[in-house]
C-alpha cells in the first residue's frame, strides 16, 4: 500500500500523456479509508482515492473486483459503511438533502443505459432539469437539443429509446446526464453492453467530453481509451485499490505483480 | 436507423431488394388450410365443430329472435313459443333504476349521459389525446362528486333520495365505479407501502393487504352490514350502501395492491437507479418513472381486477341491496310472468358482458397506444 500512496501526488501524474490539459488543485472527490460490505461480504476494503477537478480517472480490474461498487458509492447508489466520501466539499451521509445535492452535481452513465423507455429521447433529457432544477421547459429543451447535437443524434429527439441502437441509446444517456450540467461524470462500463461497431461512437463522445475539461471517473475495459484519455489509471482487485499510476507508467512499468498479470491477460490479444 | 441504409456502392455489396411473398403464404385460403384442414384429425375436428354449431346456433336464433315476442305489456303477449322479451321491455325501468322515484329518474339519466360523455370518446379514433386526457381527469375527479350530489339529492333543491331506493344497473354502476376509482389509488399506495424501507409502514400495508385478501367478499359485506352497527355507539348510523362501498373498496384495493406490486417488481433495478442518479427524489421518481411503467406493465392484471370487481358487486344482493342481477331475480319470481327466468338471466348476463367486454377492449387499446417499442 505504501508505494501506492506516493502515487497520489497529482503534480507527478499530469506529465507524459497524450491529451494535455489543466488539472486543478481543487479536490472533486476525496475517498478516505472507505469500507463496504454486502451482508457479510467485505466488498470494498480501505479505499483511498483523490480525484481533482478536471482529472480523468479510468478504473479497471477483473470482474468482481469492486470497481463498479466503488463508483456507485460516489453518488450513493451504494451505501458505504466506514470511512468517508467527500464530493465537491459535501460529505456523503444519511442526510437525504446532501445526497440529492451531490446527485445534482454528479452525472452517471450506466452499462445498460437505463433510459426511461416510456419517454422520448428529448423527454428523457429534460425530465431532471425541469423537475429537479426547476428550469423552464423551453430552456431545458434548448440545452437538451444542443447536447444531442453534440453526441450527434439530434434527429432522434422525438423517438423512443426502444427504437434506437445500443450505441445511440448510450449517447442519449450521456446527453441526459450532461443536461443536468454536472461537475463530475461517472461512467460504469459504458461500452460493455455494446456491439463492437458501436463502441467507437460512444468512446468518441467520451473523448470529446474529456477534451472539454470534464472531471470523469470511468470504469472500463477499453485500454485504448485509458491510454489516450486518462490522467491516471486505478487498478482494483479483491475490493482494494492495488495500484494507481498515469497510463504511461501503468501500462509499461506497473509496480505490482498483480497488475502485471492482469495487463498480460487483457493485452494478450 | 443508420444501419438500414444501403452501403455505398464502392464496397461492391448490393442488398437484394425485398420481394412480395408467394401467394400461398398469405390470404384466407392459406388461413383455412393452416388452421382448419392441416391434418386428418383437424379435418375431423373441424367437421365436428361445424356439426355442433349447426345443432346449437339455429335453434338459438329461432328461440331468441325468429319466434320471440318483442312488443306487448304482459305475459299474454308472449304467444309464439319463443323468448318472451316483452318481460324485459316492460321491466326495463326497474332493471335500470331500481326503486328510484319515477319523477327523479332524470337525475340517473344525467349520470348515465355524463358517463357515456367521457367514456365513449376514449374509444373513438379521431379524438385528440389532450381531449381524452381531460375527459379522463373529469371522470376520475369531478364526475363522482357531481353524480353523488345528483343521486343523493337533499341540496340545491333536489329532493333527497335515500340509498335504499337505489337499485338496478344504476346501483351496479355506482358500486363498481366507486370501487374502481377508489381501489386503484389506494392499491397503488398499499403496493408502494409494502415495498417501503420503513418497517412500520411496510408492516401496516402487509397486514392490511393480507387481512382483506384473506377473507371472502361475502363475509366482508356481512360484517359491514350486520356486525359493524353492533360495534357503533347507539344512534350512530352509517348508510348501508356506504358501508358496502367501503367494504368493496378495502377488499379490492388489497387485490389491486398485489397486482401493482407485481409491476413494481418487474421493473429493472436500473430504472430506479437512473432516476436516483438524476437527483429525482422518491416521489418524483415514483410518479414520473416508476409508476407509469409499472402500471403499464400490469394493465391486464388491473383490468382483470376491475372486471372481477364489476361482477362481484352482485354480492350486495345478500345484504339487501338490489343491483341489476338482484332486480332481475326479484322480477322472475313474479307469478304473473310465469317462466321468464332464462330471458331475465340472459339479459343480466348480456349487461355484464357489455361492460366487461368494453373494459377489456379499452385496456387492449391502451396497451397498444402505450407501447413504445421495448
Amino acid at each position: 500500500m505504501t508505494d501506492i500512496q506516493s502515487l497520489q501526488d497529482p503534480e507527478g501524474l499530469v506529465t507524459g500523456h497524450e491529451l494535455s490539459h489543466q488539472v486543478g488543485a481543487e479536490v472533486m472527490i476525496q475517498i478516505t479509508d472507505m469500507n463496504k460490505w454486502f451482508g457479510s461480504f467485505h466488498v470494498l476494503r480501505d479505499i483511498n482515492l483523490t480525484v481533482h477537478k478536471g482529472e480523468r480517472i479510468v478504473v479497471c480490474g477483473p470482474s468482481g473486483s469492486g470497481k463498479s461498487t466503488m463508483i456507485r458509492c460516489i453518488n450513493r447508489l451504494e451505501e458505504h459503511q466506514t470511512g468517508s466520501i467527500v464530493v465537491d466539499g459535501i460529505e456523503l451521509t444519511d442526510d437525504v438533502k446532501k445526497i440529492d445535492m451531490i446527485r445534482r452535481e454528479v452525472g452517471m452513465v450506466f452499462q445498460h443505459f437505463n433510459l426511461f423507455p416510456h419517454l422520448t429521447v428529448l423527454e428523457n433529457c429534460v425530465l431532471s432539469p425541469i423537475w429537479v432544477r426547476k428550469e423552464p421547459r423551453r430552456q431545458a429543451e434548448e440545452r437538451a437539443m444542443a447536447l444531442l447535437e453534440r453526441v450527434k443524434i439530434p434527429e432522434q429527439a422525438k423517438k423512443f429509446p426502444g427504437q434506437l441502437s445500443g450505441g445511440q441509446q448510450q449517447r442519449v444517456a450521456i446527453a441526459r446526464a450532461l443536461c443536468m450540467q454536472p461537475k463530475l461524470m461517472l461512467f460504469d462500463e459504458p461500452t460493455s453492453a455494446l456491439d463492437p461497431e458501436m463502441i467507437k461512437e460512444v468512446l468518441d463522445v467520451m473523448v470529446q467530453l474529456a477534451e472539454s475539461g470534464m472531471t470523469m471517473v470511468c470504469v472500463t475495459h477499453e485500454m485504448g481509451f485509458a491510454k489516450t484519455v486518462a490522467d491516471r489509471v486505478v487498478f482494483m482487485d479483491g475490493g482494494q485499490v492495488v495500484e494507481q499510476a498515469p497510463p504511461s507508467t501503468f501500462f509499461t512499468n506497473p509496480t505490482s505483480e498483480r497488475t502485471r498479470l492482469f495487463l498480460s491477460q487483457i493485452l494478450k490479444h | 436507423m443508420a444501419h438500414s441504409d444501403p452501403p455505398s456502392s464502392d464496397t461492391g455489396f448490393r442488398p437484394i431488394p425485398p420481394q412480395p411473398p408467394p401467394v400461398t403464404v398469405v390470404g384466407p385460403v392459406r388461413w383455412v388450410r393452416d388452421n382448419l384442414l392441416s391434418s386428418p384429425l383437424n379435418i375431423a375436428l373441424t367437421a365436428l365443430g361445424l356439426y355442433l354449431l349447426w345443432l346449437v346456433v339455429p335453434p338459438l336464433i329461432d328461440w331468441g329472435i325468429l319466434t320471440a315476442d318483442f312488443v306487448g305489456s304482459s305475459r299474454d303477449d308472449c304467444t309464439s313459443g319463443g323468448a318472451c322479451w316483452v318481460f324485459i321491455a316492460t321491466r326495463l325501468d326497474f332493471f335500470v333504476y331500481g326503486f328510484y322515484p319515477d319523477a327523479e329518474r332524470w337525475r340517473v339519466d344525467v349520470m348515465f349521459a355524463m358517463l357515456a360523455g367521457f367514456l365513449v370518446p376514449q374509444f373513438l379514433p379521431g379524438v385528440s389525446a389532450r381531449v381524452r386526457k381531460w375527459l379522463g381527469i373529469f371522470g376520475l375527479t369531478v364526475y363522482p362528486v357531481i353524480s353523488g350530489v345528483l343521486l343523493l339529492g337533499g341540496v340545491f333543491g333536489l329532493e333527497a333520495v335515500e340509498t335504499g331506493k337505489w337499485g338496478g344497473l344504476m346501483l351496479t354502476l355506482v358500486l363498481s365505479y366507486v370501487g374502481i376509482v377508489a381501489a386503484l389509488p389506494i392499491g397503488i399506495l398499499l403496493a408502494l407501502g409494502r415495498r417501503s424501507h420503513m418497517p412500520i409502514i411496510r408492516t401496516i400495508c402487509v397486514l392490511f393487504i393480507e387481512l382483506w385478501r384473506g377473507v371472502p367478499l361475502i363475509s366482508v359485506l356481512f360484517m359491514a352490514s350486520v356486525m359493524l352497527p353492533l360495534f357503533l355507539p347507539e344512534g350512530v348510523n352509517f348508510d348501508k350502501l356506504l358501508r358496502a362501498l367501503i367494504g368493496i373498496v378495502m377488499f379490492q384495493s388489497a387485490y389491486m395492491a398485489e397486482v401493482i406490486r407485481g409491476g413494481l417488481q418487474g421493473l429493472p433495478k436500473g430504472q430506479y437507479e437512473a432516476a436516483s442518479a438524476l437527483g429525482l427524489g422518491y416521489w418524483r421518481a415514483t410518479g414520473l418513472i416508476i409508476l407509469p411503467q409499472a402500471l403499464k406493465m400490469v394493465i391486464p392484471g388491473i383490468v382483470n381486477t376491475f372486471i372481477a370487481l364489476f361482477k362481484d358487486t352482485t354480492l350486495v344482493l345478500i345484504i339487501g341491496l338490489f343491483d341489476i342481477l338482484g332486480t332481475v331475480q326479484a322480477s322472475i319470481v313474479d307469478p304473473a310472468w310465469g317462466r321468464v327466468a332464462i330471458e331475465g338471466y340472459i339479459f343480466a348476463a348480456f349487461c355484464f358482458w357489455v361492460f366487461c367486454f368494453g373494459m377489456s377492449r379499452y385496456s387492449q387499446g391502451l396497451e397498444k397506444k402505450l407501447h413504445t417499442g421495448h
